[in-house]
């Protein structure tokens, strides 16, 4: 009887987590303050960034999801083989909470 | 003294960049340590630094992305990565946050947000520290009894011991994650990556924060895998904020970059010290760290209620927040490096016997 209860509960609680929309907080939204960036200080690739973002915060959005992941792995790839040359055992540690 | 300055292209500000290194460094440093985005002590840092608070926020998350990936890289190697676990959590994780984030979004047009907030802020990081240091005092206890009775702990045993009762709940489908070395309903970690989505959310926090413990002391990982999977946790939610914050136009990936290049290196000293920092001592620094960020809050809400002394309150808060992360991210420093170079004594005496032999 106690296994029954334990499950109906549970089953009630997995069935509020599967309801998202259960908060009203529908509601028209403010809008954000633009910043349009400033191109006349740059050249080069600074200005083609900057003058990227004034055109189409999209195309920067999705340029900078994707350089942010590409760079983080160069430098981890980079790191790992400086690390790798000091001579530490980085592929194995000993489990241990005390 | 020009060239230490970097005009953002974005923000059109200009930012004393070794300061962003320096950021970088310590930030990546804790976050490797303890599985941590970091968000609570980069956006002030720079905000200090002289971004907007938009910008902070924005810039944050995109550097927590790429420093988080790194981090990530890193504790895989270990073998403190549990990819199911993390897949699994995501679910919860990503509905509860946008769940929380309405709700921020309710409270503020009925002009609550900043009450609410700061209150429940400062209830949950008191309830995280009294988590650590509760299940410190019971496991010291539990090896003052064993060793009483001339027993030894296991190398594995901890204080508080609510995951195993958790884990008794039996409602499929049932999952084996195996890095966790946990046998639990999938509904587990989907319900605590819910609670911690939506606290995130609320708080605009990544949730490492609140995630790492949850990971321990509800789900029954290991430390070591807490840090690494929740790190794998805040890659993605990382990436999900700096989508959103960038097309808002507030993030200045330059800054972003200069941010990674000593997030890299901080990233590889706190992952490589959880080696030689038993788990029970990773515990007791992220309380140590929780108790500090709860000071500061609390130093900021009482700028606020007497605004005479507003000044002082903020500069402090400041302070705190500057000198938890410098005197952390040193300890930590410190300890990588006396147990990297025990290490590689260890290695040379035994190639040096192997040679004699």
């Amino acid at each position: 009887m106690r296994k029954l209860w334990a499950k109906i509960v549970g089953l009630g609680v997995i069935a509020t987590l599967l309801l998202p929309e259960i908060v009203a907080a529908a509601g028209p939204k403010a809008a954000p303050l633009v910043i349009v960036a400033d191109t006349r200080k740059f050249s080069g690739w600074e200005a083609w960034w900057t003058n990227l973002y004034n055109e189409s915060h999209l195309y920067f959005a999705l340029l900078t999801v994707v350089i942010i992941p590409v760079v983080g792995l160069i430098f981890g790839v980079l790191a790992d083989l400086i690390m790798g040359h000091i001579g530490l055992d980085l592929k194995s540690r000993e489990l241990a909470e005390h | 003294m020009d060239w230490l300055y970097v005009l953002m292209p974005i923000a059109g500000i200009k930012i004393f960049w070794p300061g962003l290194i320096i950021l970088g460094i310590g930030v990546g440093i804790i976050g490797g340590f303890f599985g941590m985005g970091g968000a609570w002590m980069v956006t002030p840092g720079l905000n200090i630094l002289g971004f907007p608070m938009a910008f902070a926020i924005g810039t944050d998350i995109a550097h927590m992305a790429g420093k988080s990936l790194i981090s990530t890289m890193r504790h895989g190697k270990f073998g403190n990565v549990d990819y199911k676990l993390g897949i699994i959590m995501l679910v919860g994780t990503i509905v509860g946050f946008e769940i929380g984030a309405q709700m921020v979004m309710w409270l503020e047009r009925i002009g609550q947000v900043e009450k609410y907030v700061r209150y429940l802020y400062l209830i949950l990081l008191a309830l995280i520290a009294w988590m650590v240091f509760a299940d410190v005092a019971k496991k010291k206890r539990k090896e003052r009894e064993a060793a009483a009775a001339g027993k030894e702990v296991d190398k594995l045993a901890t204080g508080l011991d609510w995951a195993k009762t958790l884990h008794k709940i039996k409602i499929p489908p049932m999952v084996h994650f195996k890095e966790a070395q946990i046998y639990c309903s999938a509904w587990l970690p989907i319900f605590v990556s819910f609670m911690t989505g939506w606290l995130a959310g609320i708080l605009g926090i990544g949730g490492g924060l609140i995630r790492m413990p949850a990971l321990i002391y509800f789900v029954g990982c290991p430390t070591h895998v807490a840090v690494g999977t929740d790190l794998f946790e805040v890659m993605i939610s990382g990436l999900y904020g700096t989508a959103t914050y960038t097309y808002k136009g507030r993030t200045e990936l330059v800054a972003a970059m200069i941010m990674l290049v000593g997030a890299a290196i901080g990233a590889q000293v706190g992952t490589v010290a959880t080696k030689y920092i038993k788990g029970y001592g990773i515990r007791i620094a992220f309380g140590l760290c929780v108790i500090g960020c709860a000071l500061s809050i609390i130093l900021k809400m009482m700028a606020k209620w007497f605004p005479a002394y507003g000044g002082v309150y903020d500069g402090a808060a400041t302070v705190l927040i500057l000198g938890l992360v410098s005197g952390m991210s040193l300890y930590i420093f410190v300890r990588m490096m006396a147990g990297a170079k025990r290490e590689i004594a260890a290695k040379k005496a035994k190639a040096q016997v192997s040679v004699a032999r």
